[in-house]
């Protein structure tokens, strides 16, 4: 559970003062709040923790670290939630 | 798979490791904090294409290994109330608690959900008035200030249906104290990548000071861990000790301060007890006053409660690099990940379970020859 993982902010909105949006991770999207990320916009990369962007990354960091996690198959057990819909 | 091949290029990696070879004169003995890196680490066979005499031993930094036997008590104790949803990351359902495990609860009917984010618990508190939402909230400072901001905006909207039962750790004192023990050997730290992308690396240039130890924060890449060891194994041969970052990608010296921000306006420090190494003080973080009302602990009445480790489970020297988990006499016998005696065999960033994962066959083909 404590594994970050990058991701593209495919879109993003404002409830009760807290900006959040998706982010896609290969083929699954999540949402993600984007209140420590003030500077990432729609199309950025970011590295997500536990649902919350903690970094801006540029797209090849991102991609890099995306697939290493996915080698290591470390990916499936990270995002598993018995609540959200993938 | 451009990007891929960039930090993971085997002549590359080979260049680091001839460069090693040629700067090392004498033993070193390095510790990586972070669970992520010790799976990169194996995963890629880094340890054993490292020059003789530079040794990597596995630190405490799998919050799921250390969260305390008591804090999981507390928590089968609560998930099995009728009225509670008791939610939390996957990998804690498996860990053994004194009698039992959360995955037993739920089997028995208890209401025990796995989530990715604490987002997700706050939605189902909104969702769900009447049900005692609890989430069970561990990890390190990455993973606090996104269950601090889930506290702050529960008080916000007056969710009375949700609380937390807050086991949150903290890196630098756990560094401290691994170098005050008399038994320790650690001589240099591979910095927690992430962990320092929330906090930054100020807080380690005292520990630096104070105990003439090198630390250079690391990224999860095998070229980022071989860097970082190079950069450690160059201050240690020159005499010096000092913070540097690798991971520069990611990691600033001031960290993402929004987060520090919110960290601290809903927890403060206190004394806490690791699984496996005993108490640490104010190596922890629990709820302020002020959020008394969302802390599960007080919620429904289990600070009382205490466990005793059982003393057959080797994880206390593993975490500390003191023993290897295969020094262990249950490992791959009595104790699996399918099965696991002690946590560091349950998550997937348990020194046990990597090395369960990537040496266990390797082990045997030795064995029988």
């Amino acid at each position: 559970m404590c594994l970050a993982i990058p991701g593209m902010i495919v879109s993003s909105q404002v409830n009760n003062g807290i900006r959040s949006g998706r982010v896609q991770f290969g083929g699954i999207t999540r949402e993600t709040c984007l209140d420590f990320v003030p500077e990432a916009v729609v199309g950025d990369y970011v590295i997500v923790h536990v649902g919350f962007a903690i970094s801006r990354v540029d797209r090849e960091e991102a991609e890099r670290s995306y697939e290493l996690l996915e080698s290591m198959g470390l990916l499936k057990g990270e995002l598993a939630s018995d609540l959200e819909d993938s | 798979m451009k990007y891929l091949d960039e930090y993971r290029d085997e002549k590359i990696a080979r260049g680091i490791v001839v460069q090693l070879a040629r700067r090392v004169t004498r033993p070193w003995v390095l510790m990586e904090i972070c669970g992520g890196q010790t799976h990169t680490l194996m995963r890629y066979g880094i340890d054993e294409m490292l020059p003789g005499g530079i040794e990597l031993v596995y630190g405490p930094g799998c919050p799921v290994c250390v969260t305390p036997l008591e804090m999981i008590d507390k928590a089968i104790e609560i998930a099995s109330r009728p009225d509670v949803t008791l939610i939390s990351y996957g990998d804690m359902l498996r860990v053994p608690g004194s009698r039992s495990d959360l995955f037993h609860v739920k089997a028995q009917g208890g209401d025990v959900r796995v989530v990715y984010s604490p987002t997700e618990a706050l939605k189902f508190a909104r969702a769900n008035p009447g049900r005692k939402v609890v989430f069970f909230a561990v990890g390190f400072e990455t993973t606090a200030p996104a269950n601090a901001m889930a506290v702050w905006q529960a008080k916000r909207e007056g969710l009375e249906n949700f609380s937390m039962l807050a086991s949150h750790v903290l890196v630098p004192p756990a560094i401290r104290a691994l170098l005050s023990s008399p038994r320790n050997r650690v001589q240099g730290f591979i910095g927690p990548g992430h962990v320092c992308t929330v906090m930054g690396y100020r807080e380690y240039d005292d520990i630096v000071r104070e105990f003439h130890v090198p630390v250079v924060v690391g990224g999860f890449e095998p070229l980022d861990l071989l860097e970082a060891i190079l950069m450690l194994v160059t201050q240690l041969e020159e005499g010096r000790a000092g913070v540097e970052n690798q991971y520069v990608r990611s990691v600033t010296y001031e960290g993402n301060l929004l987060a520090q921000k919110v960290l601290a306006d809903v927890f403060e420090v206190c004394d806490r007890k690791w699984r496996g190494i005993g108490g640490i003080p104010e190596s922890g973080l629990s709820l302020r006053e002020e959020y008394a009302a969302f802390d599960a602990d007080r919620v429904f009445g289990t600070e009382g409660v205490t466990a005793e480790e059982p003393a057959e489970c080797i994880s206390a020297e593993v975490l500390q690099g003191l023993k290897k988990p295969t020094d262990c006499t249950a490992f791959g016998t009595r104790c699996t990940p399918e099965n696991p005696l002690g946590a560091p065999m349950v998550s997937s960033e348990g020194a046990c379970a990597a090395y369960y994962r990537y040496r266990r066959h390797a082990m045997a083909a030795k064995g029988s020859n």
